[in-house]
């Protein structure tokens, strides 16, 4: 199993800077997720990794070895494409074992041994007995899994993927999901997978790196960014929270007439970002509270309702989720609490949700 | 400083430097040994005796009728084409019925037959000995070595040209277009001219562009059907074999030059449109 | 029961669509194909049939028609080779470099499409005769003579035909996923190995297309050819040439079995391009 670790890496297209200083260590055999807006970088740090995209400053090391200069040929990648980029000419077989024959003759396994490789591959992804098919017959989820072979045929020192899962539809998109984490169990593989959806990444991932403008701005477990978010973007960028511009003065939060909640030691006086995700809030009567809000709409979803609740003129508003029992209607003046508070110093370079 | 640190990552995904420009190289080479150098052979050899040797040319009686007989060949066969185009394509593009790509294989078919058997099948069907030829004889009707049998050539050989532009274009865009001008109170015939017709314009203009430049140069199936009388049923190409045959190097040049000059600005204004309208074209470079 | 009686009556109408227009476009462009396309190509094959399969054979193995054919048909197929070879090449170059002139050598490559194919054939003559530009060099180096032999002939068809594999194979090129090329680099392959693995399989279907429709176009090919061809019976002659030679003997059964001979070979062309087509597009999806 190989680590990766990049250093210092910068990537300029056409004047413009993809990525700006990338530090980042992928620990041997760990699931890693780069997670972020588009335009953040994290497809261009895959590609550079791979060795894909020349880097303009930099080193990225695999495992101690230095592979800054080596040729992507070299590096021993496994590489799933978002759109798979299958051979269309070649049966799947030929596909998976193309990595295999494409070796020079000295290094390349006899005839029989590739297609013992290819079939074992073919199991691995589910997909027994399809060898003679092309890519043109498969479905989307076949693709995906034909390419992910094709990438582990050539026993690849780490696993590159990208947007493995953006060019499916939903149901079939889950359930790769929890094969591409059986398969990783399995196979114990480095693995980095692009993504800009933070459900997937914290579902899948055992660690994510948050890339926002080219810069890695928190990397850590689900647990990590989820509760203990670096600073705003990640605060905004994960966990579906709603962001109120505050200000924190006399130890309490106020956003613009309203005083929220009393600010938690240590608070930095000032202009603030809260971030409000809809577990924070707790909804009770309005008779004593504190704070109160006026509900602008109720939407109904499985288990619970959500409620859009607005807290004063002028003000974003804001969400919460209640149980089914909770007996509510449009334009009701409720009590609210707020749970927890994740306040960060406000930035204006640093964009909102 | 960009892409100083590993150069040979770039090298892994293209050909090397050398590979590139010897591509390149051979690329220029055998099209210039084949395009270019026979257009400047054209132009050299036409103004070889001086450019006063062009005025004699183009002042002959022979060379002049050969002008009007081509423009008047190409005046009736380009209309009667896009005519013919628009409506096929209209009926093609715009609605679904059976055998409809048989129909689309029959408009391409002059593609696929020699110019000289374009013109053969003419003759079969009106020349002395043909289907038709004993009763065109005794009502004195002529059309082989006449301008009917020439404009039949060649409206056969340039048919499918407007055709072929607007079919796909005009089943790329549908209907809808046409159908929402229709609920909005048009007319068939106002939809079509308010809806449709801009949305063609530039693969129409296209079209028309390659059939009249065919037209005014089509030779092997004028040449059957013509019968070469001087002045009468001779066009610019057929103009140009006689006066090669008769020696007259400067003279066919010159005649060539000018339907050379037809050649190059038709490439260009192609060029033009597909540069400037090359969505408005559908799938271009066939033919 | 009406079921069955319906199709008979139904089958020329169309899926009911509000657009009007169909009646009459649909019946004038079916009235104008079959008066300029259709039947004259009609009666062609009825005056063939007249003369029976033996009446054919016997013409088209006389010794000098068999000559012209083999000449035609050996000499398109080795033009369309070298143009297979150099159109790929051409096709690469303008989709993948970037080079000074790029745009006018796209525009060049249609020229011998523009060109009328006298023109085209008297500029070769010139060119590749004993005195001329290419001719006099290829003489003094190696005694050949290129103008007025076979060699001739070939000239002319691969000028003619340059222009079809660079635009068949052009937007394949074009469309080609560049993920696939890089998906090839991260498994170990060469820039080579790609290359020839995975970039040429794909562009195989395109290249084979205009190889057919360059040969198609070559064995049908008249103006460009007879003036640099010398026109030698046994030697230098053309199928195309022939037909010609017997309208003028008012031979109309001898050019009616060399036209049905050549006709089949543009249909077979056109029969194996279309099977060439759907072969890909049923193994490897669209192409």
């Amino acid at each position: 199993m190989t680590g990766i670790a990049v250093r210092g890496v910068a990537k300029d297209f056409a004047g413009t800077r993809a990525l700006d200083g990338i530090d980042l260590d992928i620990r041997p055999g760990e699931l890693l997720a780069l997670l972020g807006p588009s335009g953040s970088g994290k497809t261009t740090l895959l590609r550079s990794i791979a060795g894909l995209e020349p880097l303009t400053a930099g080193t990225i090391h695999f495992g101690g070895e230095d592979a800054t200069g080596l040729r992507v040929q070299d590096r021993k990648v496994g590489f799933v494409f978002q759109h798979y980029a299958l051979f269309r000419h070649m049966t799947v077989a030929e596909n998976i074992a193309y990595g295999l024959t494409v070796r020079p003759r000295a290094e390349r396994p006899a005839r029989q041994e590739i297609l013992r490789r290819v079939d074992e591959l073919l199991d691995l992804v589910q997909l027994p007995g399809i060898g003679k098919r092309f890519p043109g017959q498969l479905s989307g989820g076949q693709r995906q899994r034909v390419a992910l072979a094709r990438a582990l045929a050539v026993e690849p020192r780490v696993l590159l993927l990208d947007e493995p899962f953006g060019a499916l539809d939903a149901q079939v998109r889950k359930d790769l999901r929890r094969w591409l984490r059986d398969i990783h169990q399995r196979t114990g593989h480095t693995t980095v997978f692009v993504t800009h959806d933070q459900e997937e990444a914290v579902e899948l991932a055992d660690r994510v790196a948050i890339l926002n403008r080219g810069r890695v701005e928190q990397v850590g477990s689900p647990d990590d960014v989820l509760d203990h978010p670096a600073n705003a973007f990640v605060a905004g960028f994960v966990g579906q929270a709603v962001r109120l511009d505050v200000t924190v003065e006399d130890g309490q939060v106020r956003a613009g007439p309203q005083t929220l909640a009393t600010a938690p030691p240590g608070a930095r006086p000032g202009p603030a970002a809260l971030f409000l995700r809809n577990r924070d809030l707790a909804v009770g009567s309005a008779e004593g509270a504190a704070l109160t809000g006026t509900i602008t709409g109720i939407a109904r979803s499985a288990a619970s309702r959500r409620l859009e609740i607005r807290l004063a003129e002028g003000l974003p508003p804001i969400e919460a989720e209640v149980g089914l029992d909770f007996a509510a209607a449009r334009g009701d003046v409720v009590g609210l609490t707020l749970a927890t508070l994740r306040l960060f110093p406000r930035d204006p370079e640093v964009g909102g949700t | 400083m960009s892409e100083i640190s590993n150069p040979t990552v770039a090298s892994a995904l293209s050909e090397p430097r050398w590979v590139r420009w010897s591509l390149i190289l051979i690329g220029l080479a055998y099209l210039s040994l084949v395009v270019l150098l026979p257009l400047a052979a054209i132009f050299t050899e036409a103004l070889r005796k001086g450019v006063g040797a062009l005025h004699e040319v183009f002042a002959d009686d022979a060379t002049y009728s050969a002008i009007i007989l081509t423009l008047t060949v190409a005046a009736i066969t380009v209309p009667l084409n896009l005519v013919f185009g628009v409506a096929a394509a209209w009926a093609i593009a715009k609605f679904e019925f059976p055998g409809k790509s048989l129909l689309i294989t029959f408009i391409d078919l002059p593609f696929s037959v020699s110019p000289v058997v374009s013109g053969l099948i003419f003759v079969l069907l009106f020349g002395a000995q043909g289907l038709f030829g004993p009763w065109l004889a005794a009502n004195d009707i002529k059309i082989i070595f006449a301008l009917p049998g020439i404009v039949l050539a060649t409206t056969f050989v340039t048919l499918p040209f407007i055709a072929r532009e607007l079919i796909p274009l005009m089943q790329e865009q549908g209907t809808a277009e046409e159908e929402a001008a229709l609920t909005l109170g048009a007319s068939g015939l106002r939809a079509f001219i308010t809806v449709t017709l801009p949305n063609i314009r530039w693969a129409l203009l296209y079209g028309v562009l390659l059939c009249n430049a065919r037209a005014m140069g089509e030779f092997g199936a004028v040449a059957v059907v013509s019968g070469h009388i001087r002045g009468l049923t001779n066009t610019m190409p057929l103009h140009v074999e006689i006066l090669y045959n008769e020696y007259n190097f400067v003279g066919a040049f010159a005649v060539a030059a000018l339907l050379a000059l037809l050649a190059l600005v038709t490439l260009g204004a192609k060029s033009l449109l597909e540069w400037r309208y090359g969505d408005a074209l559908a799938g271009k470079g066939r033919h | 029961m009406t079921a069955l009686t319906l199709p008979s009556r139904e089958w020329l109408r169309p899926k009911p669509s509000a657009l009007p227009g169909f009646g009459l476009t649909l019946g004038f462009a079916l009235s104008y194909l079959a008066l300029i396309v259709l039947i004259p190509l009609a009666v062609l094959v009825w005056r063939a049939s007249g003369l029976g399969l033996s009446g054919l054979w016997a013409v088209a193995t006389t010794p000098r028609v068999r000559a012209a054919l083999e000449t035609s048909f050996y000499l398109s197929f080795a033009a369309a080779l070298v143009n297979a070879v150099f159109g790929l090449v051409i096709a690469w170059i303008l989709t993948r470099y970037r080079f000074p002139g790029r745009p006018l050598v796209d525009a060049m490559v249609d020229l011998p499409f523009a060109l009328p194919t006298a023109v085209a054939g008297i500029a070769l003559a010139a060119i590749y005769a004993s005195n001329g530009w290419v001719g006099s060099i290829v003489e003094a180096l190696t005694g050949l003579k290129i103008a007025f032999t076979p060699r001739g002939i070939f000239v002319a068809l691969v000028f003619i035909g340059l222009p079809f594999v660079v635009r068949t194979v052009q937007p394949v090129l074009m469309d080609l996923d560049r993920e696939v090329e890089e998906a090839s680099a991260t498994l170990g392959a060469g820039r080579l190995q790609t290359v020839l693995r995975v970039i040429l399989p794909a562009l195989v279907p395109a290249i084979l297309t205009g190889f057919a429709l360059a040969f198609a176009r070559a064995v049908g090919e008249y103006g460009s050819v007879i003036f640099i061809a010398g026109n030698m019976p046994f030697i230098s002659e053309i199928a195309p040439l022939l037909i010609i030679v017997q309208l003028e003997e008012f031979n109309y059964a001898g050019a009616t079995a060399i036209a049905t001979v050549m006709l089949s070979i543009s249909f077979l062309s056109l029969l194996v391009i279309n099977l060439i087509q759907s072969w890909s597009r049923r193994r490897f999806g669209d192409v």
